[in-house]
């Protein structure tokens, strides 16, 4: 067999191996080259995955030649290829970042432990996402999970220990619910590859373990989506985590979850199944609150990186109404929006990342005067924040032109207004930053920080601009969603 | 199409584009700066002026640019009223810099740079929306319009400016993102096309009820027109220095407002589906109020500069007003009163400015007998003001006429009653400046300091287009044949 016949498993495989040996070599330098290497070929391996499969053709691996439905599965679809070239994209960037970043704020005999930890975090969310296997992927959320944990705790202040321990509560608490959820749909159909479940599934549909199944998935995973008001812990840990891990949660965390939403809603419940149960109404609601409940106390916070925080809370909002919403396009939005999305907030929290470099902090009361002393990052974050508000030319146009043309297709007219009006909430807490950055002026004049270091420079500016990349040119964004759409629901939008 | 066509149309965009880029390298050298404006802008004009032979050959040069949905693309085309709105805008884009270079340094206004790179890159978007092959390219350089002439508002960065960025961005986003974005996005479902096709695209696929609330949505989702209630933005984005005032919110933005309106009208909805289904009735009545209600603040504004932005908002309801009455009289009017409010108006705001510099005057009521120390300034000033109230010979009687007519035509006449006593009404505040600069004796104010006209080059700027506003009377019948072909 040649080696890319394995790439499905090395893909997994390299940063769950480059993990013991960064700990091994307890060298900083070795231990970062080590990642970046492992974290550069799972980008160059996901890539080759999505090129493969953008025919509509399926991978299939078997872990150790033990065909599925006994062995576990890895399986790409044209959905999980899209999630994996963002989890390991970001990964590849923010560890460039990182390099500099963590040394102005984690303790220099800690970094090989950082690096440990994040190719742990980057195994499990690589994991979950090409797993077939139901329970293979709680082992990789609990991967990701108390690695994520651990890096959370490595912040600054000794409030991110707080805040590490709030999530692992609210983590842990999740992840009962998900393993309860798995096991009743194990005692149900009697298998864990989620495929078979699909088929074992068509004629138990509407029992009451099977709902009850659903329930407790859906609960468990809004928990790590922070659907509102299931929230409360991502903004202290997006917070008072280092930069790095700010940008990178930020970025593939909570899109990893709704991955496994969208898995287990379509493509073991189907989409037929799905538009009959209560819980699209539920989602929608809750989606809407999230969207304005969290961006209007995003318009109230005296941190940047709270504020962006809560914004994240509002933004998966859009997406899971994509979800909610339930036809092609508002799936296609949802899709978008998670890569979308992601690259934007990746961007503004590395942004944020130099202005911690810079000046210790991003509370509003420094950033006085950043359009001065900070130009390019200011008019950096000016321009993901237009793509939070969903202005054209940004990629956050692109997404929300889809979840509004979803909207109108249901001809709910209501939800339309709802959507545009949540777009000026986030207009408000953008100016928040523009208000401060380029109409006060610097208390101390003489604030112009460090001078900032290329490889933390060049992640945050290439993220930025493909946030107005993607907001140009839409061909590989829109081709992977609606391909990854056609994939769930079997439909070419 | 043959290429060098579409390859002007691209170079209608990228040409300021490209001189504010370098406009903004030279920002250490103040005159090579300045040297940059006039030779983009000149060149600008070159290029939009080598589109009119095509144009009025019948030609509608087109241009994709990139498909950024499935389908819709970003698409340059021009046709008869884009081009008459591309002429005024980058014509006046030369004799407003000539004034600009002039304001600026007299006032020693600071962050020169920053201002003409953005006024470079407004223009550029104003291109945009002249030239948009389609309401999505359209809507995307109508909100890039709106964010590259924040700064400009915002230019003095105080307190003040801060308020009415904040009111101007909020007005024309939250409209165009509330409203317009929906009315857009509704239409490409609904139509499967957002294209400006003649005649229009909702005939047949959309229901009288929908055609009414899709326009409603798209009425007031253009907040540049001003149409009230969302009027209140302009008189705000006075704060801003007078020449954005006098480009931007006299002509460039105001006018894609308007612009807009009428292209929406007539490419989207279409005149004969909205005359069957009867949807733009309410609009006569809205814009008519607007027209009126405006006016009246007018009168009673003593600052200068906010009595001409109300009398902007009484203007630009002319042209939606004349443009909902759907006869081709009125349309015709209502498209020629775009070219000429834009150059009376540019006049008055120049005059405006050209008094602040040189007597550090704004109020109406300190313009006693300033006509004695300013005379050019006050005489250009009047001949505008003549265009504002509709008397020859200026080319606001030529387009109040044919509005007249138009609506006489119909026997509208609410819309004749509007017109008519709007005309009263803008003597009313117009007259009495222009009797008191003229007949006034100066006051013997204590401040009393001697001063003469504005510096030269702003002086040449305000003589050149108050006239351009006569002579536009005499050559009415030029814009009017592209007028007549909007239909």
């Amino acid at each position: 067999m040649s080696i890319t016949q394995h790439l499905p498993v090395l893909q997994v495989a390299l940063p769950l191996l480059a993990a013991p040996l960064a700990l091994i070599v307890r060298q900083r330098r070795v231990a970062f080259a080590i990642l970046l290497a492992a974290s550069l070929a799972c980008l160059a391996i996901s890539l080759a995955l999505w090129n493969h499969v953008q025919d509509g053709s399926v991978i299939s691996y078997a872990i150790g030649s033990w065909p599925p439905p006994w062995g576990i599965e890895y399986r790409v679809d044209r959905l999980n290829a899209f999630v994996l070239v963002l989890v390991s994209g970001m990964a590849s960037l923010v560890l460039l970042f990182s390099w500099r970043s963590i040394e102005a704020e984690i303790a220099e005999d800690r970094h090989y432990l950082f690096y440990t930890m994040f190719a742990l975090c980057l195994t499990g969310l690589l994991g979950i996402t090409i797993t077939g296997d139901a329970f293979n992927v709680f082992v990789f959320l609990e991967v990701s999970s108390l690695s994520t944990y651990v890096l959370i705790a490595m912040g600054q202040k000794r409030r991110a220990l707080v805040a590490a321990y709030q999530y692992l509560i609210m983590g842990t608490i999740g992840a009962t619910l998900i393993v309860m959820g798995i096991g009743m749909l194990y005692l149900m159909t009697g298998t864990l590859n989620l495929y078979d479940m699909a088929e074992r599934l068509g004629p138990l549909q509407g029992q009451r373990p099977v709902l009850a199944a659903l329930a407790f998935i859906t609960v468990g995973v809004s928990l790590k989506v922070a659907l509102f008001p299931l929230h409360q812990w991502l903004p202290n840990a997006y917070t008072y985590a280092p930069s790095a891990v700010s940008a990178f949660l930020a970025a593939t965390a909570t899109k990893v979850a709704i991955y496994v939403l969208l898995r287990f809603y379509f493509s073991v419940f189907g989409q037929t199944i799905f538009l009959d149960l209560p819980v699209r109404p539920l989602l929608i609601a809750l989606a809407l609150a999230g969207m304005f409940v969290a961006s209007f106390l995003a318009i109230y916070q005296l941190d940047l990186k709270r504020l962006f925080a809560f914004s994240s809370v509002a933004q998966v909002g859009y997406i899971v109404l994509g979800i909610g919403m339930g036809n092609a396009a508002g799936l296609t939005s949802s899709v978008l929006h998670l890569f979308n999305h992601g690259i934007t907030k990746g961007a503004i929290f590395l942004l944020l990342g130099l202005v911690v470099f810079a000046l210790g902090g991003t509370q509003l009361s420094r950033l006085k005067g950043l359009g001065k002393t900070m130009p390019i990052t200011s008019i950096g974050l000016v321009i993901c924040g237009l793509s939070l508000i969903g202005i054209p030319g940004t990629s956050g146009f692109i997404s929300k032109w889809y979840l509004i043309m979803a909207a109108v297709e249901l001809g709910h007219w209501w939800l339309v207004f709802l959507i545009v009006s949540s777009s000026l909430l986030a207009t408000a807490y953008v100016w928040k930053f523009v208000d401060v950055a380029y109409f006060q002026s610097p208390e101390t004049p003489a604030a112009a920080g460090r001078a900032l270091p290329l490889t933390m420079v060049l992640p945050a500016l290439l993220l930025t601009a493909s946030t107005l990349y993607f907001g140009i040119d839409t061909r590989f964004t829109i081709g992977s969603a609606t391909g990854a759409v056609a994939s769930m629901i079997g439909a070419q939008p | 199409m043959n290429v060098p066509t579409n390859m002007a149309l691209l170079a209608c965009l990228l040409t300021p584009v490209i001189g504010a880029v370098l406009l903004g390298l030279a920002g250490k050298r103040p005159n090579l700066r300045e040297g940059l404006t006039f030779a983009t802008a000149g060149l600008l004009l070159l290029v939009v002026a080598s589109l009119i032979a095509p144009v009025m050959a019948g030609q509608t040069p087109t241009l994709e640019i990139a498909d950024i949905l499935p389908g819709l693309s970003l698409s340059l085309t021009l046709e008869p009223l884009g081009l008459l709105f591309a002429l005024i805008a980058s014509g006046l884009w030369i004799v407003n810099s000539l004034y600009s270079i002039g304001y600026m340094r007299a006032n020693g206004e600071a962050n020169q740079t920053r201002f003409f790179v953005f006024f470079a890159l407004s223009i550029a978007a104003t291109m945009g929306i002249a030239l948009a092959g389609n309401f999505f390219t359209l809507f995307v350089f109508y909100e890039i319009l709106t964010l590259v002439t924040f700064p400009l508002v915002t230019h003095h960065g105080n307190a003040a400016a801060k308020r009415s960025g904040r009111i101007y961005l909020g007005v024309l986003m939250g409209t165009s993102i509330c409203l317009l974005l929906p009315a857009l996005i509704a239409i490409w479902v609904l139509t499967g096309t957002t294209d400006f096709v003649s005649g229009g695209i909702l005939a047949g696929k959309v229901s009288p009820a929908l055609t009414l609330g899709l326009l409603v949505l798209c009425m007031f989702g253009v907040g540049k027109a001003a149409l009230m209630p969302f009027h209140f933005w302009l008189p705000n984005a006075m704060v801003a220095p007078t020449p954005v005032s006098a480009l931007l919110h006299a002509v460039a933005v105001v006018k894609a407002g308007v612009f807009t309106v009428v292209k929406l009208l007539v490419f989207i909805f279409g005149v004969d589906h909205l005359a069957q289904t009867g949807a733009a009735g309410w609009l006569t009545i809205v814009a008519g109020i607007t027209i009126v209600v405006a006016s009246f603040i007018a009168l009673k504004a003593d600052n200068l500069k906010r009595r001409l932005a109300y009398s902007t908002i009484s203007q630009l309801s002319y042209v939606v007003m004349a443009a909902s009455l759907l006869g081709a009289l009125s349309m015709t009017g209502a498209v020629l009163h775009i070219a000429a409010h834009a150059v009376g108006k540019i006049t008055l705001f120049f005059a405006a400015g050209a008094i602040y510099t040189a007597a550090h005057k704004t109020l109406v009521s300190e313009l006693r007998g300033i006509g004695h120390t300013m005379p050019w300034t006050m005489a250009a000033f009047s001949i505008a003001a003549l265009s504002m109230i509709g008397l020859p010979p200026t080319a606001g009687f030529v387009s109040k006429w044919y509005m007249l007519s138009g609506a006489v035509a119909i026997e509208h006449w609410f819309a004749v009653g509007v017109i008519v006593g709007s005309t009263l009404l803008n003597a009313g505040y117009f007259l009495p400046i222009i009797y008191q600069a003229f007949f006034h004796k100066p006051d013997n104010n204590s401040h009393g300091q001697a001063h003469g006209e504005a510096p030269l080059s702003m002086l040449v700027a305000l003589l050149v287009t108050a006239s351009l506003t006569v002579v536009l009377f005499f050559v009415a019948e030029w814009p009017l044949s592209l007028a007549r072909q909007v239909q």
